[in-house]
């Protein structure tokens, strides 16, 4: 145990948001020079921890200590002053602007308060990138730069600031083994130097290589803080899930009845832009699919590419057996393919027009006579569409925009049915749906498969995937992890996967899981039996 | 099953969800003054001109007044039906003034063409001014969205191609001594009205049919809230966005040739400005320039009040210059209003 005082410490601190208590209570105390993961299943508070210590948010409740005094950041710049700072997942470079003047910008050399000193500029920038080990010309723009180069940038920056405090959010996301290993290298050299380290990650084997401690966040409390050696990737998962969840199989439908019939579709090797890896799978009529797998691993990435909304790297489609070109979203819903984007607002609907509009949009030529509009036509199939949806609308003119989530989201799904789509690929369907209507869509998309439809589920909540797949397939990096039938299903095991976590039963001591990030990638099958032993 | 697990139902989120998107009574119901200002705003503004200069101004409500403020507002009216289409997928199109004169200096050619029957002239007129001005637009419309390049930047080009070819076509001189049969109808009147109105007025009509009636138009108004969206219902939004340019350029065709006969002649240097005239008119009349918002009804009583305010004001006697910068403040006054709408419509 340390002697000194903590560099930050948090008591009791609460945050509240209209429904929901996203942060409750939670103490924490980091050791100066301490490397400390911080994980949680997706709304277990993480992302609200993390505004909160950066200014994001204000507490409601509890207090935060930084370096022995109070801390109470009102704006992300009072974070920076007292030498806070969080790299997030999505950067906030200026592409058009040098690597150098990234690093400095608001606090460029300047002669006469004016002209930018350029050559002092970029020695300055060469000792910071020489620090992470980025080699590049500091007056190369942010724009041909890499990603992996572009995260080392956003240390740098942080660096930049002597920081004493650095945030990651799921640095490693992504980069490539080797840039993850240069990554690692960097942050103990931190480390080394005084600098405390917060860091964010689903990957379990990361947070073994790399951390000293780590704290379990669930449902916005503190389930635990542990010193690395003294826990196990078994216990995180167990503790991160906070049951054993055995799944009641009479969920109201047969789940033998699914896989008689051919597969509605069958994607074979298909590699979404950017990938290297082929991905595998069949949908069959009448089965309700889970893809499972963290922030970055492809999962909306594979939806896209088969949908056509995005271009791919290869792969084939056959459809009802046979081969079907997806060079655009046109092709795929001429096939009876379709997606629910997981932003309904920006992709899946037009907000300020009515109810009727967005429900026909996919399929005009049916409400329509050489291009006349049937409007008594398109109100009775629009009124069909809210009746059997089960929509809450004041009317069928009603815009969009006005309607709550689950509302909107039936929309959408109306929209589909409407052009009789076949295989439904939804990606987050129910992000941002209160607890009533997420049952109800639920209910929805069960109905749905048992009249047949094929239906593919992205969520990034496991919970969900186990209470409504047939079968869940996990997506690790970019390559299939594993596939877990419905008989097996456990959140446990599901999240191991994903978290690139061989297996929850066996238990491996801290240091030894330090393998590339990518263990287990290409098993089909689930490796052992679904008794679990822990 | 999903009642014994209670992560299922009552997992935080992590982000605060506005409380507005979440509830479901959020039928919000617009007062009636409210909807009557955001439908109606543009018309009830229009009446109160014409009341204010008929009381303001002499001569206002004379007859001779009457036709010579529907003349005025034809051309206008014409080349604004066309950009609607245009703003509402939010597009622009700036190359309108100068298509217009290269469409005249074509036509009239065509029409002082030697040996031709008067009335096989004209037609012939009429058909290649049409044709030059849908293919400028067409040539607008297909760069535009085949680079996906900013309309404004494209039909900027054009106005400049389009100015350099009507004035290259007979070498900048203007064209005069068109047939009278042809000058006639610049002048000719139905009932009083003037005829150029009447084929404007047609021209909005078929317009708002086509808009508010048919698939096209349908498409039209959906890209122009969210193309994305329309693109990932599996439609092909590229035919769309080409076709409006070449609607507009056949607006500007059909302006063109009653241009000309109003005014008995055909000058490279025509349509000058026009451009300005029809987008304000199309936003006066409360088209939102983001897109997906407005009708041309709106844009028929916008090209109005253009129309009406520019005439009570000179017969007020308000000179030319001043004139310039009221109806300047009046299109500021609607894009300020518009905004307040748009926030009205859109408040998430």
């Amino acid at each position: 145990m340390e002697t000194e005082p903590p560099i930050l410490e948090l008591r009791g601190l609460t945050k509240r948001f209209p429904g929901v208590v996203a942060l409750d209570s939670v103490d924490l105390a980091l050791a100066t020079g301490e490397i400390h993961a911080l994980v949680g299943e997706n709304g277990a508070g993480k992302s609200t921890l993390i505004k909160l210590l950066c200014g994001g948010y204000r507490p409601d409740d509890g207090e935060m200590w930084f370096s022995g005094a109070p801390y109470h950041p009102a704006t992300p710049l009072d974070a920076l002053k007292a030498g806070i700072r969080v790299v997030y997942q999505e950067f906030s470079l200026l592409p058009f602007l040098s690597v150098a003047e990234n690093l400095f910008f608001d606090r460029l050399p300047r002669r006469y308060g004016v002209f930018v000193e350029n050559r002092t500029l970029n020695q300055r920038a060469r000792v910071l990138l020489e620090r992470v080990g980025l080699e590049v010309d500091p007056e190369t723009p942010v724009e041909h730069l890499g990603i992996a180069q572009r995260q080392l940038l956003e240390i740098a920056k942080a660096l930049a600031f002597e920081s004493r405090l650095l945030i990651l959010d799921e640095p490693t996301a992504t980069l490539t083994p080797r840039e993850i290993g240069r990554l690692f290298e960097i942050i103990r050299e931190l480390r080394a130097s005084g600098v405390t380290v917060i860091y964010v990650s689903h990957h379990l084997s990361e947070i073994f290589e790399l951390c000293d401690g780590v704290t379990v966040l669930r449902n916005g409390r503190r389930v635990a803080s542990l010193p690395i050696s003294e826990t196990n990737g078994s216990e995180i998962v167990h503790l991160m899930v906070g049951r054993e969840l055995e799944v009641a199989l009479a969920a109201g439908r047969k789940a033998t009845t699914v896989r008689l019939g051919p597969p509605a579709i069958e994607v074979k090797d298909l590699r979404f832009r950017g990938s290297q890896h082929g991905i595998s799978f069949e949908l069959h009529y009448g089965e309700i699919l889970g893809l499972a797998g963290l922030v970055g691993s492809g999962r909306t990435e594979t939806l896209r590419a088969i949908f056509g909304a995005d271009t791919r790297d290869g792969g084939e489609v056959y459809r009802n057996g046979k081969r079907i070109v997806l060079r655009n979203p046109r092709n795929a819903v001429k096939h009876g393919i379709c997606l629910l984007t997981e932003n309904r607002k920006e992709e899946g609907l037009v907000l300020p027009m009515p109810v009727r509009v967005n429900i026909t949009l996919t399929d005009l030529a049916r409400i329509s006579e050489v291009g006349w509009l049937d409007g008594r036509n398109e109100r009775e199939v629009a009124n069909k569409s809210v009746a059997d949806l089960d929509m809450r609308v004041a009317s069928l003119e009603q815009a969009v925009v006005d309607l709550s989530g689950g509302n909107q989201q039936k929309v959408v799904i109306a929209k589909w049915l409407f052009r009789n789509a076949e295989i439904l690929m939804l990606d987050e369907p129910t992000r941002g749906i209160d607890v009533g209507a997420k049952a109800e869509i639920h209910d929805l998309l069960r109905r749905l498969a048992e009249a047949g439809k094929a239906i593919l589920v992205v969520s990034s909540e496991i919970p969900e995937l186990v209470a409504l797949c047939d079968r869940i397939l996990v997506l690790l990096r970019g390559r299939l992890a594993g596939e877990v039938g419905r008989e097996e299903f456990n959140e446990a095991r599901i999240l191991a996967l994903a978290c690139g976590e061989p297996a929850p039963a066996g238990i491996r001591r801290g240091g030894s899981v330090a393998g590339g990030p990518s263990g287990n990638a290409g098993d089909r099958g689930v490796p052992g039996s679904s008794g679990q032993s822990a | 099953m999903m009642e014994n697990d209670p992560a299922t139902s009552s997992r935080p989120v992590e982000a605060p969800v506005p409380s507005s998107a979440t509830g479901a009574a959020r039928n919000k119901r617009y007062t009636l003054v409210q909807r009557v200002l955001r439908e109606a705003g543009i018309g009830i503004a229009l009446l109160l001109m014409i009341l204010a200069f008929s009381t303001l101004a002499p001569h206002f409500t004379d007859e001779s007044n009457i036709t010579n403020i529907l003349t005025q507002v034809t051309i206008n009216l014409i080349m604004a039906t066309g950009m609607t289409f245009v703003i509402l997928v939010g597009g622009i199109d700036l190359s309108v003034g100068s298509v217009l004169a290269f469409s005249a200096m074509v036509g009239g050619l065509v029409l002082k063409t030697e040996g031709l029957p008067v009335p096989v002239a004209i037609i012939l007129a009429v058909l290649s001014s049409v044709l030059v001005g849908m293919g400028c637009g067409f040539i607008n419309g297909f760069i535009a969205s085949f680079w996906n390049v900013p309309s404004f930047i494209v039909t900027l080009g054009m106005l400049n191609v389009a100015r350099g070819a009507a004035l290259e076509v007979t070498n900048a001189r203007t064209l005069f001594e068109f047939p009278n049969e042809f000058n006639a109808f610049g002048t000719a009147s139905v009932l009083g009205v003037p005829a150029i109105f009447l084929v404007a007025l047609a021209l909005v009509i078929v317009g708002w049919v086509i808009l508010s009636r048919t698939v096209f138009g349908r498409m039209i108004y959906a890209i122009g809230n969210n193309e994305e969206a329309v693109r990932l219902s599996g439609h092909n939004t590229f035919y769309y966005k080409v076709a409006v340019f070449v609607i507009s350029g056949l607006t500007v065709g059909i302006g063109a040739i009653i241009y000309m006969a109003r005014l008995t002649i055909a000058s490279p240097i025509l349509g000058n400005g026009f451009e300005l005239n029809a987008i304000a008119a199309v936003i006066i009349g409360g088209t939102s320039l983001s897109g997906g918002r407005g009708s041309l009804i709106g844009t028929f009583l916008g090209a109005c009040l253009i129309g009406v305010l520019a005439d009570g004001l000179i017969l007020m006697g308000v000179g030319d210059f001043v004139r310039q910068m009221i109806t300047g403040g009046v299109i500021i006054l609607a894009v300020i209003v518009d905004t307040y709408r748009a926030r009205f419509a859109l408040r998430v």
